[in-house]
C-alpha cells in the first residue's frame, strides 16, 4: 500500500523532470520542434542554428538546473532536519548572502587584478562565506532557542551581507559588472559546459555522502536525546549535516547566485506527495523536485517576458512564498488544536 | 562504551516531547530497531516482527497506523515504552514516565512494566515524583537529595517514620508514610469544636475544618483507627487509646473537660455504631447533647 504510493510518486516526478527538461530544451526565443531534439541529441542535427542553440545554450542551463535546483532542494532539506524548523533553508539563514558576498568580493578582486577565476575557486569562495555565517547562524542558536526569532536573525545576516554585495557591485567599475549584476540577482544563464561538469561532480559526491547518512537523519528526526540513545554520534552528525549542506549551497551560489523559496517549498511539497519524512525515499525525492521546480521556473524566466529575463529568483518566490505562507498556517492550526 | 552497543543494551523513555512530522505509531515504534540495521536503516522481516511484538507486550496494536501526534498523552507514552523495548534492552529508564498522565493511565502504565521486568528480567530504572506509585511499584528506592543519593533500599526502609519529611525538607503538613496521605498543616490555636469521631468518618470533617481555620480537638480514637492519622496532622488536641485497648475513665474526664471548654461538639458517628467498645462515645455525645453543644455540621 505504502509501497506503491512510493512508487508512483517516483514516477510523477521523473515524468515531470522529463517534461520539463524537454519543454526547456525546446521553447524559447527561437522554438525549435520537439522532433528535432532526440536527432540533435543524437549528433546528427540536420539544421546547424537549431544544433547550436540546444547543445551550446539550452541543454548546459537546463543541465545546470536539474543540477542546482536539486542541490538547493537537499540542502534546504538538510538545514530544516538540523534546526527542526520546516522554514529553515539556506535562503532564509543568510548562508546564500554570505556565499553571495565573499563571491562578489572574490570575483571583483579578480577583476581588479584581471585574472579569470575557475569553477573551483568560485565554489571554494561560496563555501568560505556559507560555512562563515552558518557558523554564526550555529552560534546564534546556542543562545536563541527560538527558532521563529533564529529565522529572523538568519534574515538579518541575509540583508547585511546581500548590502555589502550590492555596495561592492555598484562600486566595482568593470563592463563584467553587467554580469555580477545578474549573477546577484540569481539567474542560470551563461553556464557552459565545463561548469556543468564541475558542480555535477561536486554535487553527486556531496549526494552519495548525504545517502550515507540517511540512517542518522531518520534517528535525527526523534529528537537529539532520543538520536544519541539510538548510538548516534550527535555532535559528529550534526558538523557533517552542515558541511553538507552548505557545500550543496555553496555549489548553487557560486554558479547561480542566490535563489530563493525552492529549498523551503520543494521538500514540503514532496513530504506531502510521499506522506512520509523517511529521509532514504526524501532525499532523492527532494532533488527529483529540486530539479523540476527549478527547471519549471527558469522556463518561465526565460519566456514570459521574452525577450527580457527574470532573475530566478522572482519566479521560484511567486511560486514558493505561498507554500511557506501555507506551512505556517497549517502549523499554527495544528498547534491550536 | 560504543553508541552501538550501548544502544542494544541500554533504552530510555524521556520527558522531552518528540514531535515526528508524518509518522505513524508503527513507525515510531520501530525507530527502536536502529541499533540492529544496517547502514541504510532498513528493518528486515524479523524487525518487524519484533516491532509487533513489543506493540502488542504494551496493548498499542490498534494504534499501529494512527498518527503519533494526534493520540493522547498516555497512548504517546505507550509507544514510546514500546519503541524502548523493542529497542531489546537489558536496562531500560524512564525519566518521570508517569508526570503527565491521568490515574488509570498511570497504573496502566506502571503494570505493564511491572510484567515486563517480571517476565523479561529487565532492569527498570526510573525516576518518580509520586511516592504513593514509588512505594508500590519499586523493588529498591534511591532517594536523591540535591545532587546526592541520601538513603538507598528496599520500600519498607525508606517508609519510615519521619524519614520523608526529612528528605523533602517538609516545614509545612504532613506526611502518612502507611496510607500515604499528605495533610495541609494544623490550625494551631484554642480549639473551638470538638469532634467525636472514628471508623473514617472523621477525615473529611477534619479536613473540611482545616480548610475553613477552624480550630479542633478530637477523641476518643483509637491509635489503629484510620481517623488516627489526619485526627494527628489537623486537629489540634487528640485524645487517643493504644490500639485493642480499653477507653479509661481518666481519658473520658479529659473528654469531658474538652467539651465542657469548646463551644459546638459535632459526631460524626451514627447511634448504631456507638456499641460494644465504643459505647463510652454515645455518653459522650449525650452529655454534650445535654449541654446544648451537639450540632449536626452543615
Amino acid at each position: 500500500m505504502k509501497k506503491k504510493r512510493y512508487f508512483a510518486a517516483f514516477v510523477v516526478l521523473f515524468v515531470l523532470l522529463l517534461l520539463f527538461l524537454v519543454m526547456n530544451l525546446c521553447i524559447g526565443s527561437v522554438n525549435i520542434p520537439f522532433s528535432e531534439i532526440p536527432r540533435i541529441l543524437q549528433g546528427i542535427g540536420t539544421d546547424e542554428t537549431y544544433t547550436e542553440i540546444v547543445t551550446q545554450v539550452r541543454a548546459p542551463r537546463a543541465f545546470a538546473a536539474v543540477i542546482l535546483g536539486g542541490a538547493l532542494a537537499l540542502s534546504g532539506y538538510l538545514l530544516q532536519t538540523f534546526f527542526h524548523n520546516p522554514i529553515a533553508t539556506p535562503f532564509t539563514l543568510g548562508v546564500s548572502s554570505g556565499a553571495k558576498l565573499i563571491v562578489a568580493l572574490v570575483m571583483v578582486a579578480s577583476l581588479q587584478f584581471s585574472v579569470q577565476l575557475g569553477s573551483w575557486l568560485m565554489i571554494l569562495a561560496a563555501f568560505a562565506g556559507s560555512m562563515l555565517c552558518m557558523g554564526f547562524v550555529i552560534l546564534m542558536s546556542k543562545v536563541i532557542n527560538q527558532m521563529a526569532m533564529l529565522i529572523v536573525s538568519g534574515v538579518m545576516i541575509g540583508y547585511i551581507c546581500s548590502a555589502v554585495t550590492d555596495f561592492v557591485v555598484t562600486f566595482a567599475d568593470d563592463a563584467d559588472i553587467v554580469n555580477l549584476h545578474n549573477w546577484s540577482l540569481g539567474s542560470f544563464s551563461g553556464i557552459n559546459w565545463d561548469n556543468v561538469k564541475v558542480m555535477a561532480i561536486v554535487v553527486l559526491i556531496t549526494m552519495f555522502f548525504v545517502f550515507l547518512l540517511s540512517k542518522p537523519i531518520s534517528a535525527y528526526q526523534m529528537g537529539e536525546a532520543y538520536a544519541q540513545n539510538m548510538g548516534l554520534n550527535v555532535s559528529r552528525f550534526r558538523i557533517v549535516l552542515v558541511i553538507l549542506s552548505s557545500i550543496l549551497s555553496a555549489c548553487v551560489t557560486a554558479f547561480a547566485g542566490p535563489v530563493s523559496f525552492v529549498g523551503i517549498a520543494v521538500p514540503h511539497l514532496v513530504k506531502g506527495l510521499f506522506g512520509t519524512t523517511q529521509p532514504i525515499l526524501m532525499i532523492p525525492a527532494c532533488f527529483l523536485g529540486g530539479a523540476s521546480f527549478c527547471l519549471s521556473c527558469d522556463l518561465l524566466a526565460r519566456t514570459v517576458f521574452t525577450p527580457t529575463e527574470l532573475s530566478i529568483s522572482t519566479v521560484t518566490a511567486i511560486l514558493g512564498a505561498p507554500v511557506v505562507i501555507y506551512i505556517m498556517l497549517r502549523r499554527k492550526r495544528e498547534k491550536m488544536g | 562504551m560504543p553508541g552501538k552497543e550501548m544502544a542494544q543494551r541500554l533504552s530510555v523513555v524521556l520527558t522531552e516531547r518528540v514531535n515526528p512530522e508524518m509518522m505513524n505509531c508503527e513507525d515510531v515504534v520501530a525507530t527502536g530497531r536502529y541499533p540492529y540495521t544496517g547502514k541504510f536503516g532498513i528493518l528486515s522481516q524479523e524487525d518487524w516482527k519484533i516491532v509487533r511484538e513489543s506493540m502488542e507486550l504494551v496493548r498499542i496494536t490498534e494504534l499501529a497506523n494512527r498518527d503519533f501526534n494526534k493520540i493522547s498523552d498516555g497512548q504517546k507514552q505507550r509507544v514510546m515504552l514500546a519503541r524502548a523495548l523493542c529497542q531489546q534492552p537489558d536496562v531500560i529508564v524512564l525519566d518521570e514516565p508517569t508526570s503527565f498522565l491521568d490515574i488509570r493511565y498511570k497504573l496502566e502504565f506502571l503494570s505493564i512494566l511491572q510484567e515486563m521486568s517480571r517476565k523479561r528480567n529487565l532492569t527498570v530504572l526510573m525516576s518518580l515524583h509520586e511516592l504513593d506509585l514509588a512505594g508500590r511499584i519499586s523493588d529498591k528506592i534511591a532517594c536523591v537529595q540535591g545532587d546526592r543519593i541520601d538513603r538507598f533500599g528496599v520500600p519498607e526502609e525508606i517508609f519510615t517514620q519521619g524519614y520523608i519529611p526529612q528528605l523533602y525538607q517538609m516545614t509545612t503538613g504532613s506526611y502518612d508514610e502507611l496510607t500515604g496521605d499528605l495533610e495541609l498543616p494544623s490550625v494551631q490555636e484554642k480549639p473551638e469544636i470538638f469532634v467525636i469521631a472514628g471508623n473514617g468518618t472523621g477525615t473529611s470533617i477534619f479536613r473540611r475544618l482545616q480548610r475553613e481555620r477552624k480550630a479542633f480537638a478530637t477523641g476518643i480514637l483509637w491509635e489503629n483507627d484510620i481517623d488516627f492519622a489526619s485526627a494527628k496532622s489537623l486537629a489540634a488536641e487528640v485524645i487517643s487509646v493504644p490500639a485493642f485497648h480499653y477507653i479509661s475513665d481518666e481519658q473520658i474526664k479529659q473528654t469531658k473537660k474538652w467539651i465542657n471548654e469548646c463551644e459546638s461538639v459535632i459526631c460524626t458517628l451514627k447511634e448504631s455504631d456507638m456499641v460494644g467498645f465504643a459505647k463510652a462515645l454515645s455518653n459522650l455525645a449525650e452529655y454534650a447533647k445535654i449541654k446544648g453543644k451537639l450540632i449536626t455540621y452543615p
